[in-house]
């Protein structure tokens, strides 16, 4: 209250707006980036259910708990679920999407290196939740 | 309102009073009596999750239905119910009334708290605070959710006849010499959280009533087997609880307006600019819930959107960080036990902002989205900001309550403590989800980092448990036998920056 004039108030508040409009349009390009789906990714269906993961490769072979990849290929899930929602996540590789029973989300991901990753679930889904957990195993590519 | 507790009353004269400072007493007790349990709840919770194995809860169910119950608990019958209590006592008297507008409505909205929290301790239902679907149609047992779904209605019939008074109560029947601009902050921080709560509670309203009648399988509007959209429940939910989040802090924000000119011994440094942004951050609580729904598969364009719409709430909440500090600086400061609370709330709410904004910028989210930085970063508000400015108001109030003074020593160890303990449980689960462990799990893997973290976390929660015992020891003892209090300057700061709270109110 009273008289004093408050441009120390108004300075700081555009000093805010700046940070916030670069945190925005940094974040904004760095997220168009990472949503761009390369043309040649390799798709894997992925279903949750209480309480396991099921990939399904292209070429139709399936998998349950375990997923194993090449690198140097690119890889797209289509993310689904049979009953309730979960979230399919592989941490180390920031891998994270709702499993929506009723719909597909979609998001890629390019593994770099020979490794064993863990596959986990990150939606709250019942009894065995905290137990929801995979592998993801990253193998050299033998083929080229 | 002073002295009231000092006259010997029977119990039934309290329950069955309109008055304000009365209802306002049985909301004080009830939210504080829940605040220990729910608070002994979030201990079990820690101790289990301080070595991987089972530690002291037998099975995952009974884990689920005990955070589920710990953040109902603590949300709706701890945070809400406090600021009613405060707003009960102070706005009648800040906008010089003799009641609040509505008496018995007043009596009515409180009197729906009791049930609704039996309900909820009855049933102990176990599919989190935020009830998703399908997993709460198809998956969560029996009466123990109906129940929750019945108690969190009546809660929300509760605050909307709390909200309406309390908006009736400051713009209708403050004194005539009294222009809205002069309402005090506190004051104005209730006028725009019950405006908040009259917009946004309703839809949830509406979500609750088609999640009961999806669970008794007449209907499918949440369930995929049915034809329903499990994410139109997400959309409806947060539209509420995102605007909720400010109706939790607004009050608690005003608490400390109330608090630090006082023990600065300075006026505000712009009242006008604490109610701007009190209105600016009620309206853009309103442009931000979808940012709780990144990772349900939401187009780029939307969360864009909501990106903007959350980054928008920052400068408002800056702003009130700003009239805090700028109103302490040059001040003589006297840190008596409610000061500190009030500036340890500043301290953690900055902090808690400064994670929200991680939590905002998208690709960030992906990392941090349903794992335990998000129990961090949120509980950094609850507790770090709103607990801690509620609290550090009880200790201030508290003398003009019982007329008599609480223990200095025992309130100060009291914020040590659970300051100390705040840091390392909360930031700690920053860190936690950062390194990619879960919330909301019974369990987990020996992995290094999360043991020693979730063990640095659990001997944080233990302090906080310790300090808050010390806390109902000094409540209990002082407002039998503590000091009696000066109560025209109970903490000696010199009566001329105090507020003028000697309109007494005649009792009906």
């Amino acid at each position: 209250m009273g008289h004093h004039s408050n441009w120390p108030e108004w300075v700081y508040v555009g000093v805010v707006i700046a940070l916030m409009v670069w945190v925005g349009s940094e974040a904004w390009n760095a997220e168009r980036l990472v949503e761009h789906i390369p043309a040649d990714a390799e798709v894997i269906k992925v279903t949750g259910q209480q309480w396991f993961w099921t990939f399904e490769h292209e070429d139709g072979t399936k998998e349950i708990g375990e997923l194993h990849v090449k690198v140097g290929h690119a890889y797209k899930f289509e993310i689904t679920s049979k009953d309730v929602i979960h979230s399919f996540n592989i941490h180390d590789y920031v891998v994270l999407l709702d499993a929506v029973p009723g719909r597909i989300n979609t998001v890629w991901f390019a593994p770099k290196e020979v490794g064993e990753h863990a596959i986990q679930c990150r939606e709250y889904c019942g009894l065995i939740h905290y137990n929801m957990r995979g592998t993801l195993f990253i193998e050299e590519d033998k083929s080229s | 309102m002073v002295l009231e507790l000092q006259k010997p009353r029977p119990i039934w004269q309290i329950m069955f009073s309109t008055h304000h400072t009365d209802v306002g007493l049985l909301y004080l007790i009830t939210s504080l009596s829940f605040l220990f349990l729910g608070g002994a709840l979030a201990l079990a919770i820690r101790a289990e999750l301080f070595y991987p194995g089972t530690q002291i809860i037998a099975d995952s169910m009974t884990f689920n239905r005990i955070f589920t119950v710990h953040g109902t608990t603590l949300i709706f019958l701890f945070i809400l119910p406090f600021a009613s209590a405060v707003g009960n006592y102070f706005v009648p008297i800040m906008v010089r009334y003799k009641d609040m507008a509505y008496p018995k409505l007043n009596a009515i909205a409180f009197w729906m708290i009791p049930p609704a929290g039996a309900l909820i301790w009855l049933g102990f239902a176990d599919f989190t605070w935020y009830a998703t679907p399908p997993y709460s149609i198809i998956s969560a047992p029996g009466p123990a959710a109906d129940m929750w779904i019945f108690g969190l209605k009546i809660l929300g019939i509760s605050s909307v006849l709390g909200a309406i008074n309390f908006i009736v109560t400051i713009l209708k029947c403050k004194h005539p010499d009294m222009s809205i601009g002069q309402v005090p902050l506190l004051a104005w921080s209730f006028l725009t959280s019950s405006l908040i709560i009259l917009v946004a509670i309703p839809t949830f309203a509406a979500a609750l009533l088609m999640l009961l009648t999806d669970r008794l399988g007449v209907s499918g509007f949440f369930n995929p087997a049915m034809g329903g959209d499990p994410i139109a429940y997400a959309h409806l939910f947060w539209f509420t609880f995102h605007p909720e989040v400010y109706v939790l802090v607004i009050p608690a924000i005003g608490m400390m307006y109330e608090i630090i000119p006082r023990f600065s011994r300075k006026p505000i440094y712009s009242h006008s600019s604490g109610i701007f942004a009190f209105v600016l951050l009620s309206m853009v609580s309103f442009s931000s819930w979808a940012h709780h729904m990144y990772a349900t598969g939401m187009s780029f364009t939307e969360k864009t959107v909501f990106m903007i719409g959350t980054l928008a709430a920052v400068p408002a909440s800056a702003m009130h960080v700003f009239n805090f500090i700028a109103t302490m600086w040059n001040g003589r400061i006297k840190f008596a036990t409610p000061m500190m609370w009030a500036v340890g709330g500043i301290a953690l709410f900055f902090s808690a902002g400064a994670g929200g904004v991680v939590n905002a910028a998208m690709p960030l989210d992906f990392q941090t989205h349903d794992s335990y930085w998000v129990v961090g970063h949120f509980h950094l508000f609850v507790m770090g900001t709103i607990a801690f400015g509620s609290i550090g108001f009880l200790y201030y109030m508290f003398p003009y309550v019982t007329g008599r003074m609480y223990n200095e020593k025992m309130g100060q160890a009291h914020f040590i403590m659970s300051f100390i303990g705040a840091v390392l449980v909360f930031f700690t689960q920053h860190l936690l989800g950062l390194y990619g462990m879960p919330r909301r799990v019974y369990d987990y893997p020996p992995i290094p980092e999360w043991i020693t973290m979730n063990q640095i976390a659990s001997v944080g929660a233990m302090i906080i448990g310790v300090s808050m015992f010390i806390f109902l020891i000094n409540m209990i003892y002082s407002s039998a036998k503590g000091k009696l209090a000066d109560t025209d300057d109970p903490f000696g700061l010199g009566g001329k920056y105090y507020y003028p709270f000697e309109a007494k109110n005649p009792h009906h």
